[in-house]
């Protein structure tokens, strides 16, 4: 089939091209026509300077006039209200992480004191290390008892006035010396974001520099702090992912099957609809429907958190949420937080598709909202899956078109899943990275961006890595980008540079390794410590780097903040909006060297990114004498 | 012979946000691109401006390009022509900065090029087929047609309003 350039240059996936002129005959509006009309974009916006803080305002610096204002009506300069609107960035952002953190503790308190309505402790080995790392007793104690302590103590953390952040030292005593000596050290999750709202209020903190500080301090309690906890707790209730082989894109959808798209974030809610989506019951009621059966299908983190502990198939990252209603043959999606457009509401209404909204925090115009709670789960959820089955029925069929494309992947590969690939041990990737078969290890993350054409940012960026030696370790929708590709395969190691492709087919590993959702990039942090552990260095020694090539969100910014304050430096595929101020500008490319070890850099092009992170690793390599 | 387009300005739906101002500075940057004008010595000068006047108007002004333009009769060193298509334009090289321009301007829309020297107005984008303040405006508070479009579009309204008014 051919497709005009309009619809080809958005897009490398051959499953959008078919579902945007797919969209285009039915006169459909998507997230890529609601840009056009956008643009161009506020450019007061684009550069940081507005502020919307108090009421005397809304003010704004004009970058051109001499004669337009250079001060807001406080008195701030663009360096002000730049810093203070990237770290209300970074509150938002480390906000969304750790609430998500927090439910997943909620989830673990429920469950010792028997209050959950089905979850379980699945990993007792990894509670066991969790608690060992809090120091709570395990000896002769039923995990119950120790959860219940383990929750408790986790929970704290949220809520700390003093002292610091338990996972936080993970990280190298050098590291934690350096957060200490530059006052960065957090001392409770939710103490640091509420900080930045005080700050940034009228009248308060009026240093860009000081005012950054604050915003990387909160960004270390996301990191190693509410995305954390959000990953261990994860693993303790649901089981820590190891490689599974699965199925990515929007082919994973069957024209026979009662389809169910989970979307959203938190694996509270999606492993409850998967238990519930095999209950005999509910597949019998979907069979006599007409249908083969219930096929539950991932979206963007949510769909990373079950395709990597579960198998279940991906159907897309965050701009094919729409393509997926598209299809005409999604009977259900099922959301919580996060990443989820507004626009899916009126987007349902033109199919079938029924859009389910499952948590008080998060409700949507159009969507029908059935109230989750951990008490009373897995009915919660059968509920759910019912609704979809049910409507089932009232699928079209002529308005179902299901593009055929999905890919093979190996995913799962959690910290414990890389250790035991290894054999048990670090040595083989130590010595892979210092006989240079491996040149580097980049962490590539992020969502997509209609600035960006869908997935070449991700997918070029990450092949260029791979082609030079680099490792490359993923999240979120960089991750579901690379399995679209096929790159997360052992035999994409055929596309890999010698060394690493002699290291990935000694170990059957893929070149990609996909290490979970969003806020799993605290794995690829518990990697970085313990290899730098291993190696007796701080993490701003090591020849690793990130990028997050599509990148859009708030929580972007803020895994971008701790990714650069754990001493990683950092390429953004997309302007943050920061230029306004040359100061902040300065302190984030450059000064930040001198605070945290490592700095970010702004390349649009992914190719050339790729190059900026290979020429870092270099640079470290040598430093370090290998 | 074809009606050529103008600027209009629907002060009502201007809402105060200078994007057109920093569209048409980018617009006659070097780099013609938001990030790269902001870095440029000197820095790039728009064209147009936004006023405000009490209790809560904001008006954009934007050269007319006046038909019978007292910019052009009083430009002491004929640097002001108006080219074929109807543009009102200042040729740098003749202009001497004297300003006379900005004091028969009714408009006031003439600025003053601090580095150059020079008076600096509105070129109507010759580069684009739309000027880039009109594509811009995200409210469509300025518009890009010809007279008679523009004047049927306001015939339309108020023959609407007008029927309404009668009792429709």
């Amino acid at each position: 089939m051919a497709f005009s350039d309009k619809i080809l240059e958005k897009s490398i996936d051959p499953t959008v091209h078919q579902m945007l002129d797919r969209a285009e005959q039915l006169g459909i509006e998507t997230v890529w026509d609601r840009y056009e009309k956008m643009l161009p974009e506020c450019a007061f916006g684009e550069l940081g300077v507005c502020c919307r803080n108090c009421n005397m305002g809304p003010c704004r610096i004009s970058p051109f006039e001499d004669e337009g204002p250079q001060r807001g009506i406080c008195g701030a300069t663009a360096d002000i209200i730049v810093a203070r609107n990237l770290i209300r960035m970074i509150a938002g952002g480390a906000a969304a992480h750790s609430d998500h953190g927090r439910d997943l503790a909620h989830t673990l308190l429920l469950t010792a004191e028997g209050k959950s309505g089905g979850y379980a402790i699945k990993d007792e080995a990894k509670l066991a290390a969790l608690a060992a790392e809090y120091g709570i007793a395990t000896e002769g104690r039923g995990k119950d008892a120790i959860a219940l302590e383990l929750a408790k103590a986790v929970y704290a953390e949220f809520g700390k006035q003093e002292g610091f952040l338990q996972f936080t030292r993970r990280a190298p005593q050098k590291r934690v010396d350096q957060w200490q000596k530059m006052g960065i050290d957090p001392r409770g999750i939710d103490r640091e974001i509420v900080e930045i709202m005080h700050r940034t209020h009228i009248g308060v903190d009026n240093d860009p520099v000081n005012l950054i500080l604050q915003g990387l301090k909160a960004s270390i309690a996301d990191g190693w702090g509410g995305s954390m906890v959000a990953t261990e707790l994860s693993d303790v209730l649901f089981g820590t992912p190891e490689p599974v082989r699965s199925e990515a894109n929007l082919g994973v959808l069957k024209e026979d099957h009662v389809n169910i798209v989970a979307h959203g974030h938190e694996p509270v809610l999606s492993e409850m609809i998967l238990a519930a989506a095999g209950d005999p019951g509910l597949v019998a009621k979907a069979e006599a429907a007409g249908a083969k059966g219930i096929n539950v299908v991932g979206m963007c983190c949510t769909g990373n958190e079950i395709i990597m502990r579960h198998g279940i198939p991906l159907a897309g990252n965050f701009m094919q949420q729409e393509l997926a209603i598209i299809t005409g043959a999604v009977d259900a999606m099922i959301v919580d937080v996060q990443c989820i457009m507004p626009a899916l509401g009126d987007l349902c209404e033109c199919f079938h598709t029924k859009f389910i909204s499952t948590s008080y925090k998060a409700k949507f115009p159009g969507a029908v909202h059935m109230q989750f709670n951990e008490e009373n789960a897995l009915a919660i959820a059968k509920e759910i899956v019912g609704a979809a089955v049910e409507n089932y029925g009232h699928r079209v069929p002529e308005k179902v078109f299901i593009p055929k494309e999905k890919t093979a992947c190996m995913v799962g590969f959690s910290a414990e899943a890389i250790i035991k690939a290894l054999g048990g041990t670090l040595d083989p990737l130590l010595d892979a990275i210092k006989s240079g078969a491996i040149k580097g290890i980049a962490g590539v993350v992020g969502c997509n961006n209609p600035k960006i054409k869908h997935d070449e940012g991700h997918v070029e960026l990450v092949r260029e890595l791979i082609r030079n030696d680099v490792l490359v370790v993923n999240t979120g929708c960089n991750a579901i980008a690379t399995a679209k590709v096929g790159l997360m395969l052992p035999e994409a190691a055929e596309e890999a540079g010698d060394g690493l492709k002699g290291v990935c087919q000694a170990l059957g590993i893929p070149p990609v390794l996909h290490m979970g959702s969003c806020v799993d990039i605290s794995r690829i942090l518990s990697v970085c410590a313990a290899v730098a552990n291993a190696l007796g260095v701080d993490i701003s020694d090591l020849p690793v780097a990130g990028a997050a090539p599509e990148w859009m969100s708030e929580k972007a910014v803020s895994i971008g903040a701790y990714v650069v304050s754990s001493g990683i430096f950092t390429v953004l595929g997309t302007v943050p909006p920061v230029l306004g101020s040359a100061v902040v500008t300065e302190v984030l490319t450059k000064a930040a060297n001198d605070v945290v070890g490592a700095a970010f850099a702004v390349e649009t092009d992914p190719v050339q990114g790729a190059r900026l992170m290979i020429a870092h690793m270099d640079k470290k390599r040598q430093a370090l004498g290998i | 012979m074809s009606q050529p387009k103008e600027i209009f300005v629907k002060t009502d739906r201007c809402m105060g946000c200078r994007s057109c101002i920093n569209a048409c500075a980018v617009e006659h940057s070097v780099s013609k691109s938001l990030f790269g004008a902001i870095a440029e010595n000197p820095r790039p000068k728009s064209r147009l401006y936004v006023e405000w006047v009490s209790p809560d108007n904001k008006v954009p002004l934007v050269c007319r390009h006046c038909e019978d333009a007292p910019c052009m009769y009083a430009c002491i060193s004929g640097a002001i022509r108006r080219d074929a298509d109807g543009v009102v334009r200042t040729d740098t090289d003749k202009c001497i900065g004297c300003w006379t321009c900005v004091m028969v301007c009714p408009y006031g829309v003439i600025g003053r090029h601090l580095e150059e020297h020079k008076a600096v107005r509105c070129d109507r984008c010759p580069d684009r087929d739309v000027p880039a303040c009109v594509n811009a405006c995200p409210t469509g508070a300025l518009v890009y047609q010809t007279v008679p479009a523009y004047s049927g579009a306001v015939r339309q309204h108020a023959s609407r309003e007008l029927l309404k008014a009668e009792g429709g």
